[in-house]
């Protein structure tokens, strides 16, 4: 019987209803960025957590000065400074419980530092000693991660192991503005909603990817609103007011920690510095744009907020202040220092064992080194 | 002595045995991957996995390759061992960023702090009449990416060693299954799979004097049964199965070129670029004063994996093999 002389028997019915599987309307972002420098909601914010977050922004933008200053004198290779951007590092970062982990991305240098990583070894991915400095275990800061978006997957997979063993750690994970057209961005996304994972993920719009702005990335409406397709809530906040990421991290935060799932959260900054040291930013953007968000620093809305409720006095400030002077001092003085490197590192972690090839490879080099260093012992002599 | 009777099993059947033993020995090892829950893979690689640990330790994951192996990430920094199954050999490619920029150099970036143990599954090679994507041979490219081990079976007992092995490796595996093996049956014994073999080692499947033929996966019973036919012809071959390509077992071939002064590699992928182009130096600078004949190559042509019903022509056979051991004569003018 052909396909034709069946038709007859096919009596067609109305398609099955559909119905959403869930309304989208909760997960949708508010419509302006949420505030609370300024606002009412201002005076809930708890005037300890207020005053070290100023402590760390002040101590963080010292940091980007003092590691822009390294790399004119050669001692960082590039440096992608976070100026501007600080109230998102740190605030994001101080939301999170000690055993929860961060998952930076190349920028994030600060948030690693927030946790507690040691600020020079927060840096020798930059200087080029060695890829990561500092042992992601000790304070639950995975590597600083260079592919974009793809250190948000590995976010995902931990917090979801977390969850299977029990474990009530949240994972938070940041990415920029140019990540999330990355494929990766999508695929955790969809992974932490589908596994309802402990998940925060942080977009730190700040407006450019390289030369690359917001407009030619992508066409919805807002990065936040990107969550709605995956099933998962999404909010926007004003990436330089540090109480309003605080508190919508630590919202998030919570709220992935008692099973409620992931949350993505648009942090609308900006980037005051070039991309890198090495980028000219005057190709694409122009100073009064600049100049606009400079009226809009994060340190300078916190500290008016703090003086106007008298909670920062001069010497809290000078205490501020000092604190910075001396990591930077602290920074610059180890930072001059020539790394001691082993060339025989070379093969020490390749694999848990060295192949023989490996072997082979490192009995070369060591050969190479003696002669050298024979070679040498001779010159001198 | 005890006599164990043993069952003829498949490699499929082998490898699900050593999956389940895996995790039944150890609660830290999660399998995932499309469709390796309910319906226990496309293969039936995982089938009763998921029944038998729960859908949180074989887990059907979302269709998305990059997102299978980065999960798997974060998830072995966190003290699990996953398995990861990549459904077909070509659709492993979206998960080659992860592959190559983390999951094979984490233990280096991080001075050994952050091992992954993972274990990456591919069903790969051709011989089955797939459809375009659904045969490709990718070890190269696994083989130039520093951090990765490479291993691929070609019995019934090493499929369920191997992978074990695989499994408990601290380091990140590529576990290659010739997938047209996976229904092929030899006297491995169900009942007492104890073997786990290290990985790093080649095994001499057949001894023989008069050339070596260098092969692994789905090309050792090719060999085998052109070193069969070749006794026709006066030729007594080796067939040297090589097992894990990294790491690389010089020893064992180069103990057999010494023996048999001639060698052909045998391998699907192409040879342009391809293993057997390395594994050839190897041997040349290895045995250079016991060769009669240049190291020869019989691989795949160097082409997109061909459709199904040209198969037969693209894949190295008994005649091609059998025709690279003849011009081992090798005559000083040529
Ligand atoms: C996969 C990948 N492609 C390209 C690059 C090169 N790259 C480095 S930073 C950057 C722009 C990133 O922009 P965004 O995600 O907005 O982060 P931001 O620099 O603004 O912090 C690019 C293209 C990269 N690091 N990774």
């Amino acid at each position: 019987m052909t396909v034709m002389e069946q038709r007859g028997a096919y009596r067609p019915s109305p398609p099955p209803a559909w119905q959403p599987r869930m309304a989208p309307a909760p997960l949708l972002p508010d419509a302006e960025p949420y505030r609370v420098l300024g606002t009412e909601a201002a005076v809930k914010a708890d005037p300890g957590l207020l005053r070290r977050l100023y402590a760390e922004l002040v101590r963080g933008r010292r940091y980007n000065a003092q590691a822009t200053a390294l790399t004119k004198q050669g001692r960082l290779a590039v440096y992608p400074s976070s100026t501007g951007q600080e109230a998102c590092e740190v605030a994001a970062a101080l939301a999170l419980q000690e055993r929860d982990w961060l998952f930076p991305s190349y920028r994030d240098t600060l948030a690693a530092v927030a946790r507690g990583v040691d600020p020079v070894e927060a840096l020798t991915l930059l200087r080029g000693d060695w890829h990561t400095g500092y042992d992601p275990y000790e304070h639950r800061v995975a590597p600083l991660c260079t592919p974009l978006a793809t250190q948000l997957p590995h976010a995902v997979g931990l917090a979801h192991a977390a969850r299977l063993k029990g474990d009530d750690v949240v994972a938070l994970a940041m990415v920029g503005d140019g990540g999330t057209s990355e494929g990766d961005f999508h695929e955790a996304l969809n992974f932490a909603a589908v596994w309802q994972a402990p998940v925060v993920f942080l977009v730190q719009n700040n407006g450019f990817a390289i030369s690359v702005p917001l407009a030619k990335q992508t066409a919805a409406p807002s990065l936040a609103h990107k969550a709605v397709g995956y099933g998962m809530p999404g909010r926007l906040v004003d990436g330089n007011d540090a109480a309003a990421v605080h508190e919508v991290v630590a919202d998030a935060v919570r709220h992935a920690r008692a099973g409620g799932g992931p949350t993505l959260i648009e942090a609308i900054t900006y980037r005051i510095d070039a991309h890198t040291n090495a980028d000219d930013a005057t190709r694409y953007r122009g100073d009064s744009e600049v100049e606009t968000w400079r009226g809009h620093d994060p340190i300078a809305l916190l500290e008016h907020e703090l003086t106007e409720r008298g909670l920062l006095d001069e010497d809290t400030k000078r205490t501020a202040r000092d604190a910075a002077e001396a990591m930077a001092a602290d920074l610059r003085e180890r930072m001059n220092q020539d790394p001691a490197l082993d060339p025989m590192d070379l093969f020490t972690h390749v694999y848990a064992e060295p192949t023989p090839q490996l072997r082979e490879q490192q009995a070369q080099l060591r050969a190479e080194l003696d002669a050298e260093h024979g070679h040498q012992e001779g010159a001198h002599r | 002595m005890t006599t164990v009777a043993v069952k003829p099993a498949t490699m499929a059947q082998a490898l699900t045995r050593a999956l389940r033993d895996a995790m039944a020995a150890d609660p830290s090892v999660h399998v995932m991957g499309e469709d390796v829950g309910t319906l226990g893979g496309v293969f039936r690689v995982t089938d009763g996995l998921a029944k038998e640990f729960g859908e949180d330790r074989c887990t059907d994951t979302p269709l998305a390759e990059a997102g299978i192996l980065g999960t798997a990430v974060g998830m072995a920094m966190y003290g699990m061992r996953p398995v990861v199954e990549m459904q077909f050999d070509a659709f492993a490619y979206p998960a080659f960023e992860q592959l190559i920029s983390h999951v094979s150099r984490m233990r280096n970036r991080t001075r050994g702090k952050m091992p992954l143990p993972i274990t990456v599954r591919v069903p790969y090679g051709g011989g089955i009449g797939g459809v375009e994507h659904h045969s490709d041979s990718s070890e190269a490219y696994y083989m130039a990416t520093p951090g990765l081990h490479v291993v691929t079976p070609a019995t019934v007992a090493d499929a369920y060693g191997l992978l074990r092995a695989a499994i408990a490796s601290d380091d990140p595996v590529v576990f290659l299954e010739p997938k047209r093996l996976y229904w092929s049956k030899d006297s491995w014994n169900p009942d007492d799979p104890q073997s786990v073999e290290p990985i790093g080692r080649a095994v001499v499947r057949r001894s023989g004097r008069s050339a070596t033929l260098i092969t692994y996966g789905p090309s050792v019973p090719v060999c085998l049964e052109a070193a069969e036919a070749a006794r026709d012809e006066g030729w007594d071959l080796e067939v040297v199965d090589l097992r894990s390509l990294v790491p690389f077992d010089d020893e064992t071939v180069a103990a057999s070129v010494r023996r048999t002064g001639r060698a052909v590699v045998v391998h699907e992928s192409g040879g342009f670029g391809g293993p057997g182009g390395e594994i050839a130096a190897r041997v040349t600078e290895r045995c250079f004063h016991h060769l009669e004949a240049p190291v020869l190559r019989v691989a795949g042509f160097d082409l997109p994996y061909p459709p199904p019903m040209l198969e037969r022509h693209h894949l190295p056979g008994v005649d091609r093999i059998l025709d690279a051991v003849g011009r081992l004569q090798w005559e000083a003018e040529s």
